[in-house]
């Protein structure tokens, strides 16, 4: 019965995409509309041969762990994919040749960019939270997850999401909010997905074996909760036809550009960092073999965070048409912020304290190590370049750019890896990563391509700071812009060197979790808590 | 009074006074007497139920 429920729907779906398909007006809506035309039918078709057979009966009593692995999985192909874009449009801004004439409109680094950054955010960023979220709820929980197949709903359909975000991005459709680019059909099935993240997340929670709920689960819950939040808020948008992707904000002027940043800085706050920190809550204490270093510490740094990253959006906005004390508002907070954040950094590391050994002999604890470090060091560079002063310099300046990629590389990334290591192994039933020795160079080769990229973006950040606002004694300018992009050759060679050694780690991390999954032999045993790599 | 007065006024008053109450209370909360076992009770939880769930009653 139900799988003809399931079989109306589909079809109207597929025949309600091929009439948006034939009166599409712009070419991102039609490709779209013929892609989910393409998966509904597919879909309709596989349901259909299930119809009428016998169905066998499978007992779902163990953790659900299927979808964590495709989940690892996708969050190394995104990985690799995202750092790739990056690099090439790294690339671009040294050599503009690299626009290529025959690959125009698609091929130019303004409709690259965003795939570059949505690619790593979202694809690479948001599969690695989704997965995570879904292994620690289960471990923490000990409960199986809530709701069958939907937690399948959630992993297909936030990766349908990225791909026709990314697709639009190439072809044109774009609401221009950065980080928030996808149009208003994109977004309205981001939200049913994340409805259903929520769903599986929380209903995982409610029937949880544990009287009290690990502190991870209130990070990762707090940021599926507020992502919802500013998800909706900032993507409120009219559409111009219901067959086209282009849409009209109901916000105007600074109204809109306050909404935007007010979600921008939080999309770094809950997405890129309480998120992540509900992962380094987990990973950390298992790779360690110790339980966190104070939990009274991570309930002050929980209840810190909420209380004021969701006020430091206003920074971004210094010097604009924004009433003066909204952007001194979200100075003082972004200050304040800097003190939960080193309390959670300090969390982590002290975990280590006693087993400070297993940096020399562990790969994977170094790299969270260095995950920790660079998000002590930007939450510290990010308050500091909030001040109004220093943000006069910094600001519109490669310095913003070297600040967010020492915090997504560095943070972000590192914690990624360390989690896909940790993964792997225990998702697969194997003892241990492929090859350890490939983990280290994964390690160094990530860690100096960050350095090259943030020490790079440091010089020409202030380099051209500096050069814009010298005049002379006559009071006028001395620089032209152009000035100071060919000043800044040289470091964009050094950058694009660096992302060159960030994507090659990725690439040899792709290949060791190939050997880890693909070869061996299954043990059987179960892997015993943190010991697997300390040989 | 427009709206945004109002709002305002609510906002920098009595909603800044409940926000800043319940935060103290939370850390009040945290350093309560007794809370000591519990914490460490809670940390040990990522060190359980590492391959099944659990089918027994809640602890």
């Amino acid at each position: 019965m139900q799988n003809y429920i399931k079989l109306i729907a589909l079809a109207l779906i597929a025949l309600a995409a091929a009439i948006g398909a034939n009166w599409a007006r712009d070419l991102a809506y039609q490709v779209h509309a013929v892609l989910i035309m393409l998966i509904a039918a597919g879909l309709f078709i596989w349901v259909l041969r299930q119809t009428d057979e016998p169905v066998p009966q499978v007992t779902a009593t163990g953790y659900m762990d299927d979808v964590v692995r495709a989940g690892v999985i996708a969050t190394g192909f995104w990985g690799v994919v995202g750092f790739l874009v990056g690099t090439y449009i790294a690339f671009q801004l040294a050599f503009p040749a690299l626009n290529f004439d025959w690959a125009q409109p698609y091929g130019n680094f303004g409709r690259l960019r965003p795939l570059h950054t949505s690619a790593v955010i979202f694809a690479f960023g948001g599969n690695a939270l989704i997965m995570s979220s879904f292994y620690i709820v289960q471990r923490t929980c000990a409960a199986r997850l809530w709701g069958g197949n939907l937690a399948w709903f959630v992993f297909w359909g936030y990766n349908l999401f990225i791909v026709l975000a990314a697709t639009g991005y190439l072809l044109g459709a774009t609401q221009s909010k950065e980080y928030a680019e996808p149009e208003w059909y994109v977004d309205i099935w981001l939200t049913l997905v994340w409805v259903a993240f929520l769903a599986v997340f929380m209903g995982t929670l409610i029937k949880r074996r544990e009287r009290h709920i690990y502190v991870a689960n209130w990070f990762l819950l707090s940021f599926i909760v507020t992502v919802a939040m500013l998800h909706v808020i900032n993507n409120l948008s009219l559409p111009v036809s219901i067959f086209g992707s282009r849409s009209v904000q109901l916000f105007a002027g600074v109204q809109d550009a306050m909404t935007q940043w007010w979600y921008g800085h939080n999309a770094v706050g809950f997405f890129l960092t309480a998120g992540f920190l509900g992962m380094m809550y987990y990973f950390v204490p298992k790779q360690a073999g110790r339980p966190i270093y104070s939990y009274k510490l991570s309930i002050i740094h929980f209840w810190a965070l909420i209380f004021l990253y969701i006020w430091a959006g206003p920074h971004h906005l210094h010097y604009t048409a924004l009433p003066d004390w909204a952007s001194t508002l979200g100075m003082v907070f972004s200050i304040i912020l800097w003190m939960p954040s080193w309390g959670g950094m300090i969390n982590g590391l002290m975990t280590l304290q006693g087993a400070w050994d297993k940096l020399r002999t562990d790969p994977i604890i170094r790299m969270m190590v260095i995950s920790l470090a660079f998000y002590g060091m930007s939450t510290f560079e990010g308050p500091m370049m909030s001040i109004r002063a220093v943000n006069s310099l910094s600001h519109y300046t490669d310095w913003t750019i070297g600040h967010v990629h020492s915090g997504a590389l560095g943070w972000n990334g590192m914690i990624t890896f360390a989690a896909l290591y940790f993964l792997t192994p225990r998702l697969w039933g194997r003892a241990q990563m492929h090859s350890m020795a490939a983990i280290n160079w994964h390690f160094w080769l990530a860690t100096i391509g960050i350095i090259l990229y943030a020490a790079s973006m440091w010089v020409t950040g202030i380099m051209e700071g500096l050069m814009w606002r010298e005049v002379d004694d006559q009071g006028f300018l001395v620089n032209a812009f152009a000035d100071t992009v060919s000043a800044k050759f040289p470091m964009y060679i050094v950058r694009g060197l660096g992302g060159v050694l960030y994507l090659t780690g990725g690439v040899i991390m792709a290949w060791n979790m190939w050997m880890t999954i693909r070869g061996g032999v299954r043990v059987t045993a179960p892997v015993p808590a943190a010991s697997v790599v300390a040989e | 009074m427009d709206t945004y007065s109002l709002l305002r006024q609510i906002a920098d008053s009595w909603v800044l006074l409940a926000m800043t109450v319940f935060f103290l209370g939370v850390i009040v909360w945290a350093f309560r007497p007794g809370s000591r076992s519990t914490h460490a009770d809670t940390a040990q939880i990522p060190f359980r139920n590492d391959d099944a769930p659990t089918s027994g009653e809640p602890k």
